[in-house]
This record gives structure tokens, sequence and C-alpha cells, in this order.
């Protein structure tokens, strides 16, 4: 029972990181309806922008508590910018000259700007990992139970409140965004019917480039949290966290936000319940399966509505 | 800053899309539009660029080494290229007052014409290099191994290329069939000591069947979730290749394959050998050879197999079924079907190619089926032409030759590899040699333009 609830709290938390990626798939794929394949790649960039401001504002875990929550809102803001200028620029150079053209195309240059991204890094910042201080250490103890085989305590870190507490303030506040702002409205806008949305007058291209631009944002966060969490990035991060992301948001139903967070938070549950009681190695391999499994069985995802193709 | 006029840090791609600006526009607003490509270029490199994280030794965390001269000269670069091609290259084109889509695609229509034209005599003259090239007087041990690498890409590209060419399926997952087949062979010769020509259609049909194993539920859907789950079944694969230590050998692999022999004829110096059999010395290279021929042959094999197939109805419906899927359906073709023998085919190919990569490496480790190697094969069928055979021929010979040649510039060479796939597939969407012709036609045979044909879902 304590080993659960622990494995819960880590669950909810890598769900979390996956549930802030996954909102950038789905954002893109309800709007242009393509998979942006180097989604995944924006969230290691982001982690990227996170450490050098991190390390270049001189934090350590010795920071007065204080100035260090205020440093970290300030690299996660200029981190969220500058990865935004990424996802902007990618959208800007590989998806709207061809957003005419045939399907595959788009999907074609997203996997030649995943490659991109991941080895542009990989020369400027070394292909090593790159480690990180612990910056935020200790945690409420919730549980503790004695038995012959030693003292299990359920731990309930800073780290992992700060990761919740931030991904729900902030999927708040882009639920509001679209929800309720003349940005919001003419996205859904241009989700319906793209060439009607022009029609009346919505700027589509500047929508679609917004639209990317939310999405890398949320990536950037993500990729802090995912910094601050494991302590250690290196420039393939962003492959397979790109795919598991991609597979929350199919599970929750593709184009849907909410269904982008619950997708995450199952597919964080399933795979730290997988590692804690099957075994680690085959962690992606589940996560993989349940993707495969979904799409053949529930192909439309728990909270998203059925597609109907029209000619 | 509205996105019109927005501008853009890789100028040879932006052009296409440009609104006709006014014809007033002058050298100031080309400045003002350098600048802020310029300005974007900064906040793109600056960080990451400029600021690069080491190591500190002694495992005491990480320290900044700034790097400014790299960010300096890529802000200059994007200024001054955005600013001259805004001032020669891109006026001159939106100067003449035909609406802008004939300029979006510079030669797209006459290039898929000359494309066949082009297949009909390029490709008895490759050919026939290709069959003298061991007997050439250049063709040393290193030629002919680079050879034998090209013609496996070759196969592997024609390969998919039923798959992404002609069926219009995106599959991301190729390898994972080149990886059933590599292994199928290692592990049959391993347990069941049997011989390369009789696990060579094993593994084919293994890799069939893994493809119609994967196809089947997958199929139904739309082809964007088709490229996700043959990726992540690509990964699946190589997940477990990785870890089922006690079946596959895991990371280190499989060694000892056992080498294919000249109808019971191994290449051994030995009496009973190839070489002694016919009276000739013992050479090394006869084995190089021989493997040459033998690729050469097995890629053959599936050009002629594409070639007919595509006549027959089921190749017809693939290329109906590449240009419009709801088409298909209300014509009666069951498209489920159709894919299925398409991903089904496509795979058998990989497994060949598999095997034949086994049998030459004599090793084979998980590492030889990684993502990369995925992308590597569609980028060839990519930029070589959807649907070409000739095509992935060219893309082929460019790329693994151009990573051959470019060996020292290892780091690079991806960074190059992905940047080519963006640009040519901006620049010419279809591919360098695109063909899109039916392979049958009624009466006239009418090249069809990318750009002409707007293409439904599937």
């Amino acid at each position: 029972m304590e080993y659960f609830l622990q494995q819960l709290i880590n669950g909810v938390t890598l769900g979390s990181i996956y549930g802030l990626i996954a909102i950038g798939y789905t954002m893109v794929y309800g709007i242009i309806g393509m998979i942006n394949f180097a989604h995944g790649d924006i969230f290691m960039i982001g982690a990227f922008m996170a450490l050098i401001f991190i390390i270049l504002l001189g934090l350590t875990i010795s920071t007065s508590v204080a100035i260090l929550m205020l440093a970290l809102i300030l690299v996660l803001v200029i981190a969220m910018a500058l990865t935004s200028v990424y996802g902007w620029t990618v959208e800007r150079l590989a998806y709207r000259p061809l957003r005419t053209s045939f399907r595959l195309a788009p999907l074609i240059t997203a996997i030649g700007m995943s490659i991109v991204l991941q080895n542009y890094v990989q020369i400027v910042q070394g292909a090593r990992v790159k480690p990180l201080q612990p910056l935020i250490s200790g945690g409420f103890t919730l549980m503790e139970v004695t038995s012959e085989e030693g003292t299990f305590a359920v731990n309930l870190s800073y780290i992992q409140i700060l990761i919740i507490v931030t991904t729900l303030i902030l999927m708040t506040v882009f639920s509001l965004l679209i929800a309720r702002t003349s940005l919001g409205r003419s996205q859904r806008a241009c989700e319906q019917d793209r060439k009607m949305a022009a029609l009346i007058g919505v700027n589509v291209d500047r929508t679609i480039s917004l639209t990317f631009v939310m999405g890398a944002a949320l990536a950037a966060v993500a990729g802090m949290m995912y910094l601050l969490y494991y302590g250690v990035i290196d420039f393939y991060i962003g492959f397979v966290a790109g795919v598991k992301a991609f597979t929350a948001a199919v599970l929750g139903g593709i184009g849907s936000l909410p269904g982008a967070m619950l997708g995450g938070m199952l597919i964080g549950l399933i795979e730290t319940f997988w590692s804690a009681y099957f075994t680690i190695e085959y962690k992606d391999v589940a996560a993989f399966s349940i993707l495969a499994i979904v799409l053949i069985f529930l192909p439309s995802g728990i909270l998203g509505r059925p597609e109907v193709e029209k000619v | 800053m509205t996105s019109e006029t927005a501008p853009d840090s890789a100028p040879e791609n932006a052009a296409k899309h440009k609104p006709a600006p006014p014809q007033t526009r002058d050298l100031a607003a080309s400045l003002k539009d350098a600048g802020l490509a310029a300005l974007i270029t900064f906040a793109l490199a600056a960080p990451i660029m400029g600021l690069h994280t080491m190591s500190l030794p002694g495992g005491g965390g990480l320290a900044i080494v700034p790097n400014w001269a790299s960010v300096f000269i890529s802000v200059v670069v994007v200024f001054v290229g955005r600013l001259l091609l805004d001032l020669f290259v891109w006026r001159r084109v939106v100067q003449i007052p035909i609406g802008d889509k004939w300029f979006r695609r510079p030669g797209g229509m006459p290039f898929a014409r000359h494309a066949h034209r082009l297949g009909g005599v390029a490709g008895p003259l490759l050919l026939g290099f290709t069959i003298i090239m061991p007997f050439l007087p250049f063709s040393d041990r290193y030629i002919m191994d680079l050879s034998i690498l090209v013609l496996t890409y070759v196969m592997l590209g024609w390969g998919l290329n039923i798959v992404v060419g002609l069926a219009g399926l995106l599959d991301l997952g190729y390898v994972a069939f080149y990886a059933v087949g590599a292994y199928s062979y290692a592990l049959l010769a391993q347990y069941f000591d049997l011989g390369f020509w009789v696990c060579l259609p094993l593994a084919g049909i293994l890799a069939a069947f893994w493809g119609l194993l994967l196809g089947f539920p997958v199929l139904r859907l739309r082809g964007d979730y088709l490229a996700i789950v043959t990726l992540a079944f690509g990964e699946i694969i190589r997940i477990v290749l990785l870890n089922w230590y006690q079946f596959t050998g895991g990371p280190d692999g499989i060694s000892g394959i056992p080498r294919p022999s000249f109808f019971g004829l191994e290449f051994s110096r030995g009496d009973d050998g190839f070489a002694a059999f016919f009276g000739l010395d013992y050479s090394p290279m006869h084995r190089i050879i021989f493997l040459y021929y033998l690729i050469l042959i097995l890629a053959l094999i599936t050009n002629f197999v594409t070639m007919r197939l595509r006549r027959l109805p089921v190749g017809r419906a693939w290329e109906a079924l590449r240009e419009d899927e709801i088409a298909c359906r209300s014509l009666g073709i069951n498209t489920t079907n159709t894919k299925l023998t398409a991903f089904a085919i496509g795979a058998m190919f990989g497994g060949f190619a598999g095997s034949f990569f086994a049998t030459r490496q004599g090793f084979i480790s998980p590492e030889s089926f990684t993502f990369i190697e995925s992308a590597l094969i569609l980028a060839i069928v990519v930029l070589g032409g959807l649907g070409s055979q000739i095509g992935v021929v060219i893309a082929a010979v460019v790329m693994i030759g151009g990573f051959e040649y470019f060996r020292e510039f290892e780091q690079y060479r991806m960074l190059i590899f992905g940047l080519a796939m963006v640009v040519i597939m901006v620049w010419r969407p279809r591919g360098l040699i695109a063909t899109r012709e039916p392979s049958i036609a009624l009466g006239k045979r009418k090249a069809i333009s990318g750009d002409l044909v707007g293409e439904g879902h599937g």
C-alpha cells in the first residue's frame, strides 16, 4: 500500500511533464492536422535553455529560498520565451511553405527538423549528458511504515509539489486562454474550418504561428521540470519523451486539451507502475504498446470526438 | 509584426509564400526585413550556441563557456543572405505578373516529364556499369565494400518505395523489418544450423508476417497514425532485441553468422573451396565480389517485382490509393487489404535485405537498427522522388557516398542530412525526380504535378 502510494505520487509527477508536452501535440494536430514530429526536440531545447540560465544565474542549493523561487520563475519565463522562438521558426521554415502540399510532405520535413535540432544541440552543446546539482531538496513524509525489512517512507518532495502545482496553474491559464480570449476563439475557428475562418477575417497564419508558440512555451516548462526532477539531460531526451507525449495526446483524444492532460497522467502512471511492478527495461515497450492498443480499439481517444472525413 | 511580413532565418525557404509586396519596396524595407531576420537568429543562437555548458573536471557540475564568435557569424550570414536574396532574387520573381503559384515549385512539371525518359536511358547504362564494375581496375576492396553498402540501401529504398512511394503510407519503422530479417537468419543459423539459402526466403516470409501482424489493426486508421505506430514498433523491436538477453544476446549481438556459399562451395582456402574448385588462386576478393552480385541480384529482383506489380490491378490500386483514398473507397477498392499487401511486400524485401546484411557482416547487434536508420532509408526514398525507381538509386549513391566522403565531419553530416530533407521537401516536395505518372494509363499518358492535385485524406 505504501509502495503503491509512493508510485502514485511519482506517476502523477511524470504524468504532468508528459501532459505539458502532449498539449503541444494536441493543439497543433487540432489546428493543422499534422503530427509535429519536432515537438519532442523543442522540449529538449527548452530543457537546455533552462539549464543554461540556471547556471548563468549561478543558482545552487545554498541560494536562499525566496531568491531561488524568484530566480526560477525568471528562468522559466526566459526559457519559455526563447523556446517559443524555436517553435515559431520551425513552423515558419518547415511547415508553412508546405501547407498546401501533399499530406506526407510536412511530416517528412518534421522528421528532418527533428534530426536538425538534435544534431544542432549535439554540436553546439556537446554529446555528453549534462548533470545539474539538485536545487530543491527535501519534502514531506506522508507515511512511515516499519516492518522487518526496514522502514519505508512515502515521500512527497517539494520538487514534485512544484511540478504538479505549476502544471495545474498553466493548464488553467491555457484553458482559459482558449476558452475566453479572442486568440482562443480564432484557434477554435481555424480548427473547425480554416478556409471559412480566413473568409470571416481570422488571420489564419498568425493563429497557427501562435499555436506553435504556445505549444513550444509549454514544452519549455516541461523541459525545465524534467531538468529539475531528473537533474540530467542530453540532446536525445526529446525523442522518447516526444513519442510518449504523443501517445498521451492520442490516448486522451487528439485535439482535446483536457484529454492531453488526462492522457499524460495515464501514460505517466502506467509507465511508473510498470517499472515498479514488472520490468524497468520494458517500460517504453509498455507505453508504445498502449499507443497501438488505443489506436486499434479507441481511435478517437478518451475525450476526443470521432473524426468525420469531409470531401 | 504580422506573420505575412515576418522575416525568416533561412531565406531560401521563405520565398515561396511571400505575398507580392508593393512595387515600391525599397532598400529601407529590405534592410528592415533582414534586420528582423538577424534579430530572430540572434534569439535562436545566443543561448544555445553562445553559451556552451561544459562539465567541470572532477564531476563538479557545469560551467558556461561563452562562444560569441559563432553567434556573430550566424547572425551576419543570415542578415547578408536575407538582404541579398530580398534585393536580387525574390524581387525579380514577384514582379512577373502571373499568380505566384507558378513560382512556387520551379520546374516541377517539365522535370517530371523527363523523369520517365531519364529512367529509360540511364537505367540500362547504370545497370551495365554495375554489372562490370567488380572487374574495373579501380575496384579495390574499399570501393567494393562501399558499393555493397550502397546496393543494400538501394534495395531497402526500393522496398520502402513500395510502401511510401506507391501506396502513400508513411512507414517510420522500416528498419524493424530489416532487423526481423537479420535476426531471423542469425537465430535460425544459430539454433537450427540452417544455411543462408534456406533462411533467405524464411527471413522474407517472417518479415512479411510481422508486417501483416502490425499492419492489420493499424492500416484502418489515418495515415499519420500509421507513421507514429510504425515508429513505435521499430523502437519496440529494438528494445526487445536489446533486453531479451538469453535469446538474442542483447547488446552483445550475435556473432559467427555463417557466410553464404556458392552452390555449396565455401569461399575458403581449403581444397573444397570456391577457388580450388574453379582452379583459381585463393583470394578474399572472391567472397566480396560474390556478395556484390548477390545484393545486386536481390535488388534487381526487388525492382523487377515492383515494376511488374505496378501493372497489376493491385499496383494500380496502390497508386490510386496514394492519390485519393476516399475516391478509392467509393470505387469499391478494399483499402485495408490493398494497404496491407503494400505493407507486407515492402516488409518482405526489408527482410531479404536484412538477412543479406547479417550474412555480410557476420555479426549483428541492435545498434544497427536504430531509428536513424529508418530515417535514412526514408530520406533516400523521399529525396530521390516518391515512386521513382531511378531516383532511389541516385539518392542512395549520393547519400551513402556522401556519408562516406565526409567521414571526418561525422557530427555535421547528420545535421546536413536533416537540413537536406527539409530544404528538398520545401523546394521540390515530390523529390528530385518526381514521378506521379500512373504506371498504366488509358489513352494518353499525363504527368501530374504534385501542385495541381489537391489531395484528400488518407
